[in-house]
C-alpha cells in the first residue's frame, strides 16, 4: 500500500524538528498556578472551590458548564488563593483559579504506578463518564470536549478511529516523544476508543518523517496483541493533521460544509487524547499535566517539558534559561498555525502544545505587494476556497458573498498565506470574513430558535 | 439618388415621431408620483452622503423626513441647525435648535505614558488588530493607534500625530457625522456638544480596570479614584466601574476636576487661558475651609441652644 495523503492543496513546510531527541521530562512546579476555566471549546466551567480551599492534585476545581464543556482538575496541591479575572494569551481577561502550591499531595484514587493496565472495562457508558470525569478534551488543538465526540448522535453510526499522530506543524515533536515514550499507553488508549465506538477498526496515523514512532507503535501492537489497530504511515504535507484532512487522507472521504466527521463515519482524536483517555480510563488520572515542546533555532535549549496546567509560560522559559536576545516572536503553537504571546505571564492550558521561539528575520513580515493572480493561494488551499477572493470580500465587509464562498469552511491552517508571493495578509482577513460569517450565523440560529419559541406559545 | 435620400429622411422622421409618440404615453402611464418636496429638500442638503444622519445618504434622509409626521428623529449632523431650518422651513415643521457636536478622542494614552509591551506586525488596521488580542500596550481599552477612525472621515477632519500615536480631531472640519465613531472597535470617541464658545470638559480615558492596573499600563489612565466626583459642585462626574465621566449637560467648565486630578486624565479644550492648578486647588481648599468652618460654627450654635 502506497503512502496516503489528501486530496486537495497543502504545502510542504520544512519540519524542522529539531527537538526530536528531547525525552520528555517534569518541569518543577511552579511557585503557583493560574486554571483557566475557558480552556476547552463550549461553555466556560464553573468554579466549584472556594478562596482558601485546600485542594489536592487531581481535585475537581471547576464543573462543567453546559453539555459542551468539560471538568477542570486542580493540578497542584495547596491553597485557592484568588479566583477572578487574569489576562490570557492575548491579554484577554478570563476567570483563573489561583493556587499556592503546597507540596505535591495527590488524590488517593490516582494510580501513580509506571504499571501498563491493558485490561479495558467493559462496560462503555462508565468508560465515556470516565472520561467526561476526567476532563478529557482534543489536545490536537482545538480543545473539543471528548466525551461529546464519542456520543454521536442518534442516526449516525462510527466506521473508523483515527488516532492523529502526524504532527505536520513544523517544530512540534510533542506528540512524536509521547508516541516513542508512551507508545503502550497510547495503543491501549486507541484500544479503549475503538471499544466504545463499537469495536470499530481504528488507524494510527503517522507522517513519514517519524520513522521511529512508526516502527515503535508496530511493534507495541504486536506485543500487546490488539486486534483491529494498524499503523498508517503517511506522506508528509501540511495541514495532514486537520480533522477533514485527515479523513480524506485515510478513508477517502469528504467532510461536508458544516458537517461533523461522524457523518461520513470517522472519529479522529489526536495521539496526546489518547494518552488522556488512558490515564482517564486505567488510571483515574485526570487531565492535569501535558507535554509541551520548548523550541526554537534562537533557543539555547531545545525541550519537550511535562507541564502541570495552569503553569505561567514565563516560569517555563525561566527554567530553560529565559527569552533570548534575538527571539523577536514567541509563539503558542506552531508556525503555521499557533497563536502569538502577547502576555508572557499568561498561563498554559490543556491545549497548549508548544512554545516557539523565532527570530526578527523569520517571522517579520514583507512588505504587501499587488496580487499578481497567480492562484497560488487557491491550489494551496487544504478545503477548496479561494482566499484570493475571500479576503477581498472580507475587506469589503460583504457577509452574504463570504457565506456564498464558504469562508466559514476555513481551518485557518495558514497555507494561502505562506504560498502567497505578494505577501498579501490573506489569512488575517479571511480569519476576520470567517467572524463575520460565523456571527451571522449564530444570530439566524439564535432568531430561528425564538421565532420557533415564539410560534409554541 | 435624390430620391434615397427623400425616402431616407421620410421614415426617420416617421420613426422619431412614432417613436416619441410611444414614449410620450409610456412615459405618461408609468408615471410615479413623488412629492415635489423630496427634491427640494435634497437641493438644500450638503449632499456628502456620510449618512451620519442614520440613512443611507442625502436623498434617503429627504424621503424620510417629508414622510416623517415631525423632525425630532431626523437631524443632519453635517449641516447643522442652519440646514434644519431650511428644511424645516420647506416641510412647515418646527424644528428645535440642537447643541452643535465634535468627535471627542476619549484616550490619552501616549506613545510615552503607554509603553509598548509588544510590536503588532499583522495587517494595519484597528479592527483586524481588536480581533486579534487587546493590543500592544497593557490597556486593554485603549487607542490601537492603526488609524480605522482616520479612514472613516469623509471630511478630513482626523490625522494621527506621530508623536502621541493617537487621532488628532480638526473641529473645523469635524461635522459630527458618527463615522469614527462606528469605526472605532474601541468605542473611544464620543460625540460630545461643543460647548460654549468651543469650551468642554472631558475624561480622557476609558480603562475600566482597577486603579493599579490602569496606572500601570498608563501613566495618564483615570484610576476611578472619584476625587473628581468629590471635588464638583455641580453633581455632573459620575464614577461608574473604575471610570469617571463627565455629564456635558450638567457641567458648568469650572475646571476644578482637572486641576484636581491626580493623572491628568481629564482634559479641558477650547479655554482661553492655560489651567492655573494652583490657583483653583487654593480656591477649592479656601472653599473646603470655610465650609468646615461654617458647620463647626453651626455645630457650637446648637450646642449653645442645646444648653440653654
Amino acid at each position: 500500500m502506497g503512502k496516503r495523503t489528501f486530496s486537495l492543496g497543502g504545502v510542504h513546510p520544512h519540519d524542522n524538528k529539531i527537538s526530536r531527541e528531547c525525552r520528555i521530562e517534569p518541569l518543577p512546579l511552579a511557585p503557583a498556578v493560574y486554571i483557566s476555566v475557558a480552556q476547552h471549546i463550549g461553555a466556560p466551567s464553573v468554579p466549584c472551590v472556594a478562596v482558601g480551599d485546600k485542594v489536592k492534585v487531581g481535585q475537581v476545581i471547576a464543573e462543567p458548564g453546559g453539555f459542551v464543556s468539560a471538568f477542570i482538575h486542580s493540578s497542584v496541591s495547596g491553597t485557592v488563593k484568588s479566583i477572578g479575572p487574569r489576562a490570557d494569551l492575548a491579554g484577554r481577561p478570563f476567570t483563573h483559579i489561583e493556587i499556592a502550591v503546597e507540596g505535591d499531595e495527590w488524590l488517593e484514587e490516582i494510580d501513580r504506578s509506571d504499571t501498563l493496565v491493558t485490561k479495558i472495562p467493559e462496560d462503555n457508558k462508565a468508560i465515556i463518564e470516565k472520561i467526561r470525569r476526567g476532563g478529557v478534551v482534543g489536545l490536537g488543538g482545538a480543545t473539543f470536549p471528548t466525551h461529546v465526540k464519542l456520543s454521536p448522535p442518534p442516526g449516525s453510526k462510527c466506521e473508523r478511529v483515527i488516532i492523529n499522530g502526524c504532527e505536520c506543524e513544523p517544530y512540534l515533536t510533542s506528540d512524536f516523544r509521547t508516541l516513542l515514550e508512551k507508545g503502550e499507553q497510547v495503543v491501549v488508549g486507541a484500544a479503549i476508543l475503538r471499544q466504545v465506538m463499537g469495536n470499530v477498526p481504528c488507524t494510527i496515523a503517522i507522517e513519514e518523517n517519524k520513522p521511529e514512532a512508526i516502527a515503535h507503535i508496530r511493534e507495541v501492537i504486536a506485543k500487546l496483541g490488539f486486534e483491529g489497530i494498524e499503523v498508517m504511515v503517511m506522506k508528509m504535507m501540511y495541514p495532514q493533521g486537520g480533522e477533514k484532512q485527515l479523513i480524506d487522507a485515510v478513508m477517502h472521504r469528504q467532510v461536508g460544509s458544516g458537517a461533523l466527521p461522524i457523518s461520513v463515519g470517522a472519529v479522529v482524536q489526536n495521539v496526546a487524547t489518547a494518552l488522556a483517555v488512558y490515564d482517564a480510563v486505567q488510571k483515574n488520572k485526570p487531565i492535569i499535566d501535558n507535554s509541551v515542546t520548548v523550541t526554537g533555532e534562537c533557543f539555547p535549549r531545545q525541550a519537550n517539558l511535562l507541564v502541570r496546567v495552569g503553569t505561567p509560560l514565563r516560569y517555563i522559559i525561566d527554567h530553560l534559561g529565559g527569552v533570548p536576545a534575538d527571539a523577536a516572536k514567541v509563539i503558542s503553537g506552531g508556525p503555521m498555525m499557533g497563536r502569538a504571546v502577547a502576555n508572557l505571564d499568561a498561563a498554559t492550558v490543556k491545549g497548549t502544545g508548544a512554545l516557539l521561539f523565532l527570530t526578527e528575520k523569520q517571522t517579520r513580515r514583507a512588505p504587501e505587494t499587488n496580487c499578481i493572480r497567480c492562484g497560488k493561494c487557491a491550489d494551496a488551499c487544504p478545503m477548496g476556497l479561494e482566499p484570493f477572493l475571500l479576503q477581498k470580500l472580507a475587506r469589503a465587509k460583504d457577509t452574504e458573498a463570504l457565506e456564498a464562498n464558504a469562508a466559514q469552511d476555513c481551518i485557518e491552517c495558514g497555507c494561502c498565506l505562506y504560498s502567497c508571493p505578494a505577501h498579501i495578509p490573506l489569512l488575517d482577513h479571511i480569519r476576520v470574513g470567517k467572524g463575520f460569517v460565523m456571527s451571522a450565523i449564530r444570530a439566524r440560529a439564535a432568531a430561528a430558535k425564538a421565532a420557533a419559541e415564539a410560534a409554541k406559545k | 439618388m435624390t430620391n434615397t435620400i427623400i425616402w431616407t429622411i421620410a421614415i426617420i422622421t416617421v420613426l422619431g415621431v412614432v417613436l416619441a409618440l410611444v414614449l410620450f404615453l409610456v412615459a405618461k402611464k408609468f408615471r410615479v408620483e413623488e412629492d415635489p418636496r423630496i427634491d427640494e429638500v435634497e437641493k438644500v442638503m450638503p449632499g456628502a452622503n456620510c449618512g451620519g444622519c442614520g440613512f443611507a445618504g442625502c436623498r434617503a434622509f429627504a424621503e424620510a423626513a417629508v414622510k416623517a409626521p415631525n423632525l425630532d428623529n431626523n437631524f443632519c449632523p453635517v449641516g447643522g441647525n442652519d440646514v434644519m431650518a431650511k428644511v424645516a422651513a420647506i416641510l412647515g415643521y418646527e424644528v428645535a435648535a440642537k447643541a452643535p457636536q465634535v468627535a471627542v478622542v476619549r484616550c490619552n494614552g501616549t506613545c510615552e505614558a503607554r509603553p509598548r509591551v509588544n510590536e503588532y506586525d499583522g495587517f494595519s488596521s484597528c479592527f483586524v488588530k481588536a480581533t486579534l488580542y487587546t493590543g500592544d500596550t497593557g490597556c486593554s481599552f485603549g487607542c490601537l493607534g492603526c488609524g480605522d477612525c482616520v479612514g472613516a472621515c469623509q471630511f478630513g477632519a482626523l490625522s494621527m500625530d506621530p508623536a502621541t500615536g493617537l487621532p488628532v480631531v480638526d473641529e473645523s472640519k469635524c461635522t459630527a457625522c458618527g463615522a469614527c465613531v462606528k469605526a472605532c472597535p474601541k468605542r473611544i470617541i464620543e460625540l460630545r456638544p461643543k460647548g460654549p464658545r468651543g469650551m468642554r470638559e472631558y475624561v480622557s480615558c476609558l480603562n475600566k480596570d482597577k486603579g493599579p492596573v490602569a496606572k500601570k499600563a498608563c501613566a495618564n489612565a483615570c484610576i476611578g479614584c472619584g476625587i473628581c466626583a468629590k471635588t464638583c459642585t455641580h453633581d455632573a462626574i459620575t464614577v461608574e466601574g473604575n471610570i469617571a465621566y463627565i455629564d456635558p449637560a450638567k457641567c458648568k467648565l469650572c475646571r476644578e476636576c482637572e486641576a484636581m486630578c491626580p493623572t491628568g486624565a481629564i482634559h479641558g479644550v477650547g479655554f482661553p487661558k492655560p489651567l492655573d492648578k494652583d490657583a483653583v486647588k487654593a480656591r477649592i481648599a479656601d472653599r473646603k475651609k470655610k465650609a468646615a468652618e461654617a458647620a463647626a460654627a453651626a455645630k457650637a450654635a446648637e450646642t449653645v441652644k442645646k444648653e440653654d
